[in-house]
Order: structure tokens, then sequence, then C-alpha cells
């Protein structure tokens, strides 16, 4: 009897039809009709191949629009430039020995403080965040802890959408006009540096009136990812960000690396030298994610903190206050 | 000996006694599963309203139960086509009444799955952005083209083989049927009449099918299993992620169409065709799946553990003592070792223990995904203290809804579509009672099960 797989291509035994198998239509004598049918057969197998591939649409339809998937995101502007046209490489250089996560000033963190009124950050986040990290023979350090700015960026990666990207001036960015919340960066961020936005959130009087640009993501979306953008429209007006403006100590330093020089607003060093002299390191450098972040290793020492005095003040946000039945979360 | 042709009407019988009679349990039941749809819609439209923050998913643990309960339906849809496919091409001839459930298991766990990630989007209005912007580097790129392919690859392979049997609805039930079915089935059957002719078509048609559908259904849960082994995340850094994707995938897809299989033999009386034959040759194969599981996790932890790598402690200590270590050790002890156990067992080698370990398996492979989610990002990447994930009742809602639709759909199907792959298990009868033809070896059988 006939089966369907396996069988040798002899035929005889497949033309022969025993009775009752399979459904006989009386209209069996259409031949013409019935070749028909076998084309549409073999196309339905044969063609397998070309209708599964159906997701090809969507590249099709990229094509189709190929200006939109290119074209900068809303509000981004060309490089900054050096003075003899090369583009611009911000880098950030955390000098440790002067954090003492606001210690001796009391209160929170000034630097977190300052980027949250500055960028409008919804609560919770802190887009640069202080960490009190165990010292591995005892005692603590405080590691501030901005978006390392990666130049192998494992969240620009995995974005299905490039609302994420990496800039000439190698900061990464997020087009929160573009991002789809699927959260896949934030899993892929082992800097635990990406925030989502759970809620609704506060929209200050002050953020309606920015026009929103990718450079400093304000206003905030619901449903799309937040984190630090290394301030790129400050810095290419002349301004230090405002997590550097802010630190008491002077801990920070921001600076650009094709000029090869950094500045805590009030000392100016060459980039590299100082981070050679100093034993700089980069947070999890072993993963290869290439931060453009830079650390000098130290405790508070600089700025008199004792290793052994743990603890500092929380964060706070304003926008409770401001904003009238602000939506906030816990992380 | 009842003549073949007697045989062969009760059996179409068989199959078109659910599309002829309908119970008032059946709409009872449809009346059920359609509340809870409806009590997951509303719980969707108030995470559509309010946001994500309706759910228990916050920065640290930002995924949780829906992307759990995709990665579960992508991976019961293996149960389908991959299943139909490889007795098919091993020509097990046991899987003639059963693969017509798989295959359309298959369909209706991907449009269940992809459902849910949308509903994990924090922007499901944007969600055509995948499309115009799309980038082939991200793994949910991946993803997109692999469940979409697999989703039409499956449709036609569910289609293509019900040819005959949709002309079997055609020819008995026109002027019987409402004029809408009629035009249905006279559509579908696409003028099948059942000469060698066409007859040869269509064993072409599934023979390239079958052939194609496994690398596909392969290839799905594989990227899925990417989006987690492309990040940095100590417990999802491992090159056995995809394979060990597969096999979970393929394991709980048999589990559930075996409770499948078995409350439709219930419901419309196919105990004839469907016997605990059937059953207990599914029954093995999960077993066997169990043990890759069972080696597949110990090579997966092992190498975790003996190394204990930065993260790797905290990890263990949550899976085997601390939080988690309830709901794995009933997924290892009650999933993956209960199964086996049932097989081995001679008392339970029936219907009732291979129901009751394909229970086992598909709650145990469910919280698989949701522990494998949770804790890989539940281990803290810097000095903070471990996040905590507890799903709320939009979330659980959600998930009862996604579960119920699965149910929903099979059931209307049964209502429309043949459930019994009439002409496969009348050729696999026939070729029973005639004596093998010399050009085709017999195909080794599955050895007849032990108590039986």
């Amino acid at each position: 009897m006939d089966r369907l797989n396996g069988d040798p291509p002899d035929g005889r035994a497949r033309d022969v039809l025993p009775d009752g198998a399979l459904t006989v239509e009386p209209s069996t004598g259409r031949r013409g009709t019935a070749i028909g049918r076998r084309r549409v057969l073999h196309m339905l197998g044969l063609g397998a191949l070309a209708v599964s591939p159906i997701p090809v649409v969507p590249e099709l339809m990229r094509i189709a629009q190929s200006g939109r998937a290119a074209e900068p995101a809303r509000g981004t502007r060309p490089p900054a430039l050096t003075q003899d046209g090369r583009i611009r490489q911000w880098t950030m250089i955390i000098d440790l020995r002067s954090c003492d996560g606001c210690q001796g000033v009391g209160g929170p963190p000034r630097c977190t403080a300052a980027c949250i009124q500055g960028h409008l950050a919804p609560e919770p986040m802190e887009w640069i965040q202080v960490f009190e990290e165990e010292l591995p023979g005892g005692g603590s350090r405080f590691v501030p802890t901005p978006c390392m700015q990666c130049q192998n960026p494992p969240c620009n990666n995995v974005c299905p959408v490039g609302a994420t990207f990496s800039t000439p001036e190698g900061t990464v960015l997020i087009d929160q006009d573009r991002c789809i919340g699927c959260r896949i960066c934030m899993a892929a961020c082992p800097y635990d540096r990406r925030f989502f936005n759970w809620g609704e959130p506060p929209v200050p009087p002050q953020a309606r009136l920015a026009d929103y640009s990718a450079e400093h993501q304000v206003p905030a979306r619901k449903g799309t990812v937040m984190k630090c953008d290394f301030c790129p429209d400050m810095a290419r007006a002349g301004t230090l960000p405002y997590c550097v403006q802010a630190c008491p100590n002077r801990a920070i330093y921001y600076g650009d690396l094709e000029e090869d020089i950094a500045t805590n607003g009030r000392a100016v060093v060459p980039a590299s030298r100082f981070l050679a002299e100093n034993n700089a390191f980069r947070w999890k450098d072993e993963l290869g994610t290439e931060p453009r972040v830079y650390y000098l290793p130290g405790h508070g020492e600089a700025v008199g903190r004792d290793a052994f005095s743990p603890g500092r003040a929380a964060t706070e946000w304003p926008w409770t206050e401001i904003v009238e039945g602000a939506e906030t979360w816990s992380r | 000996m009842e003549s073949m042709i007697q045989w062969r009407t009760r059996l179409e019988e068989t199959a078109l006694a659910p599309v002829r009679r309908t119970s008032k349990r059946y709409w009872a039941l449809v009346a059920v599963l359609l509340a809870v749809v409806g009590w997951g819609l509303y719980a969707y439209s108030i995470q559509l309203r309010d946001g994500l923050i309706v759910t228990g998913m916050r920065d640290r643990i930002s995924w949780g139960l829906y992307i759990a309960t995709f990665v579960f339906f992508i991976g019961i849809s293996h149960a389908g086509t991959l299943i139909s496919a490889i007795l098919r091409v091993s020509q097990a001839r046991w899987r003639t009444p059963v693969t017509r459930i798989a295959e359309f298991i298959t369909v209706v766990a991907l449009i269940c799955g992809a459902s849910f990630v949308i509903i994990d989007l924090g922007r499901p209005d944007r969600v055509l952005n995948v499309f115009i912007y799309g980038r082939w580097q991200s793994p949910i790129i991946w993803d997109v083209l692999a469940i979409t392919t697999y989703l039409t690859g499956s449709i036609v392979y569910l289609f293509v083989p019900m040819i005959p049997d949709l002309a079997l609805f055609r020819d008995r039930l026109t002027g019987r049927t409402s004029r809408g079915r009629a035009w249905l089935y006279r559509t579908l059957a696409i003028g099948w009449n059942g000469n060698a002719v066409q007859r040869r078509s269509l064993a072409a048609a599934i023979g390239i099918l079958m052939i194609l559908i496994i690398p596909i259904a392969v290839s799905v849960h594989t990227v899925v299993s990417w989006i987690f082994a492309m990040t940095l995340r100590v417990p999802w850094d491992s090159a056995l992620f995809g394979a060990f994707f597969v096999a979970g995938a393929i394991f709980s897809g048999i589990a559930i169409l075996i409770i499948v299989m078995a409350i439709l033999r219930r419901s419309y009386k196919l105990h004839e065709y469907v016997t605990e034959k059937q059953f207990v040759y599914l029954g093995y194969l999960l077993a066997a799946f169990a043990a890759i599981m069972i080696y597949a996790n110990i090579s997966e932890l092992l190498i975790h553990g003996y190394k204990l790598e930065e993260g790797a402690d905290f990890h263990l200590r949550q899976l085997f003592l601390n939080d988690f270590a309830p709901l794995f050790w009933f997924y290892l002890l009650g999933g993956l070792v209960g199964p086996i156990v049932l097989m081995l067992i001679p008392a339970t080698r029936n219907i009732g223990g291979v129901v009751a370990a394909a229970v086992l398996v598909t709650v145990a492979m469910w919280i698989e995904r949701y522990v494998i989610v949770v804790t890989g990002l539940r281990v803290p990447l810097m000095p903070y203290e471990p996040a905590d994930y507890a799903p709320t009742w939009v979330e659980w809602s959600i998930l009862a809804g996604g579960l119920a639709l699965f149910a929903l759909l099979i059931t209307l199907f049964t209502k429309v579509f043949p459930i019994i792959a009439v002409w496969e298990v009348a050729e696999d009868q026939e070729a029973t009672i005639a004596p093998p033809h010399p050009a085709s070896p017999a195909v080794p059988e599955f050895p007849a099960p032990v108590g039986g």
C-alpha cells in the first residue's frame, strides 16, 4: 500500500487506488484541473522555502524607508571638534581619593543631586550613583558611577531598533522617541546603569519648555529607558556636566581624549599622563566593554575620610513636592 | 472481523462527530475560557493605561513573568511541529492519530507566546519600530525572524497534511452545515479529490515541509535562549544555552501534547485511535528528554559551581538554598526525576501515570523558565542589596488570560477542523493489515510497552 514517505518512486503501487482509500470525489474525470491542483500542491511544498521567509518583509520595509533608519535621533547635533577639526572623545576621570560620598558636607551626594536637578531625572533614577564598595581588606570606599560610555557597549549591540546608539564622540545615547521599552539593554548592561520609566515620569513645568533631545533626555517619556548621557550638549557649549560642577571635592574630571586634556573645573590636567601616573583603572575592565570612565584608586583619603566610617545620606528627589501627583517607584 | 469499509466509516464518523454535535458542556467551557480571557484583557487595559508600574518588575529585575511565559509558550510550540516532523521522518507509525493535535498546539502556542512579548513592551504602540528600524545585530530581531518564520512554516505544515481531511469534511458536510462552513471547507480543500497525481504531490509537499520545519524549530528556541545568553550575566553565560533551551522546549512540548491528547480523547471519545500505546510511547519520549535535561542541568550547574566565579556563588545559593530553593527543587525532583520514575514503575506506566508525569513536567518547565529569567537578573551587578520580584495581580491575570486563550483556541479549533488525521490513520491501518511492501523495509517500531 502506498506510504507517503520514504518509498522509492516506483510509481506502480501508488497509482493503484484500493477501495475506500482516501476521499473519492465524483468530479475525478476533469483531468485538466487535476494537473492544475497538482501544480498548486507542488508549489505549496517547494514554495515553503519562499513562503516561510515572510519576515524578509521587514527588510523590504526598511529598504523602502531607507532614509529613516539612518537619520540621527531628534535633537542630536554634529560632534564637537577640536580646533584643528578632530572629533572630540569625551571622557570622565573620577578621583576616588577625593570622594567621601559627601560625608564631609553632610547630605546626599552632590553629584547625584545636581544630575537629578539638571536632567529632571524621575525618582528613583540616579544616573550617577554613588555606590559604597567594600574594600578587600576591610573598610569601604565610595564610587560615583555614571554610565561608563563603553566603546564596546553591550547595550547598543542588543537594541532591536537602534534606539540606543554610539555617537562619534564616543558616548552612548538613547532616543526615547524610538525606544520600544523591551528592556534588553537593561539586561545587557553589566553596570546597572540603565533606568526605566515604569510609570508616568514627573514632568516639572520647566521640562515642558525643553525641546526634546537624546542629548539631555528632557522631558522623560513613559515606558522608555534612560541613563547618564555624558551631557554632550553642555560640553559642546563649553560647560562641564552637572555632576562635575557640583562635586564639592572636585573629584570628577571631564575631558577630551583626542586633545588629551581633562578638568575638574579648577585644575587642567593632561589626561593620559594623569591616568598613567595615578594608576587609573576601569570598572569591570575584564569584560571588554572598554569604558570611557576611568577611576583613580582611593577611598576619600585626600579629603580626610576614614575608610572605616561607612554610610552616606540617601539620595532625594524633589519631584513629589514640585509636581503634583508625581509618580515614583523603587528601583 | 469487520471489513475495511466499516472501519473506515467509523473512523470518519469519529472525526466528524465534534463538528456535528456540540454539547452544553462545550459551550460552558467556552464561556468560562472567554471570561478568563476577558479578565486578562481587563488587566492588560490597566497596564496600558498606567504603564508597567502595575507589574512587580523594576530596574534590577526588569523581566519577569511575561518573558518567562513567552519562553514557556515558544517551548511548548515545539510540541507540534518538531515532534510530528521528527516522528514522520523516523516513520513511527503510532504517531498518526497524534500529529494533527500536535501541529495545532504549535500554531496556537506561537500566537500566545508572541503576544506575551508585546505585553512585556513598555511602548507597545511602537512595536512597528521593530520593522522600521530593526537591526540584525539584536537577538530580539533574530527572534522576530525565527518566530515569524516558524509560525508561517507551521501554519503551512498544519494545513498541507490536512487537505485530504478538509476534502472529507467538504464531501460529508455539504448541505448539512452552514453555508459559511461549506465554503470554508470547499476553499481550504483546494479541489482535492484523492487521485494518484494529487497524492503524489501531497507526499512530496509533506516530505519537503517536514524536513524544512526541523531546522526552523531548532533555530527558534536557540535564538530565544540567545536573548539571555548574549548578555554579560553570569547565570546566563553558557554556550550550552541554545541546546538546553531546545531540549527543554521539546520536553515541555511533549508534556502539553500528552495533556491535550488526554482531554480530547475523553471529550471526543477517541479511545479507539488514541490508545494507551500513544500515551506510553510519548511517556518514553518524555522520560528520555527528562534524562537529557538532567544531563544539561548537571553540566550547566557544575561548571558554574566548580569555579565559583563572581556571582556564581550567589546564584547557586539562591537556587539551591535560599529564595528560589522550593521552586528549583520542585523542578529538579518533580519535573525531571519524577517523569523518569513514573515511567520506570510498571504500575504507573499507563495513561494515568503518563498524564501525571506530563502535568508535573508542564508546571516544572514553566517554573524553570521563570527561575532562569528572574534569578539571572537577580545576581547583583554592583554593590547593592539583591532586588526582589513578586508578580502582581495584573501579571497573574494576564498569565491566566494567556493560558485561557491557548485553551480556547484549541477548543474552538476542534469544532471546525478535523482533529484526527483521518487519511493518515487509515493508511497506517491499511499498512498494518496489508503485507509490507517489498520495496519498503519494515520500520523499526518502539518496543511494546510492558504492562501497557
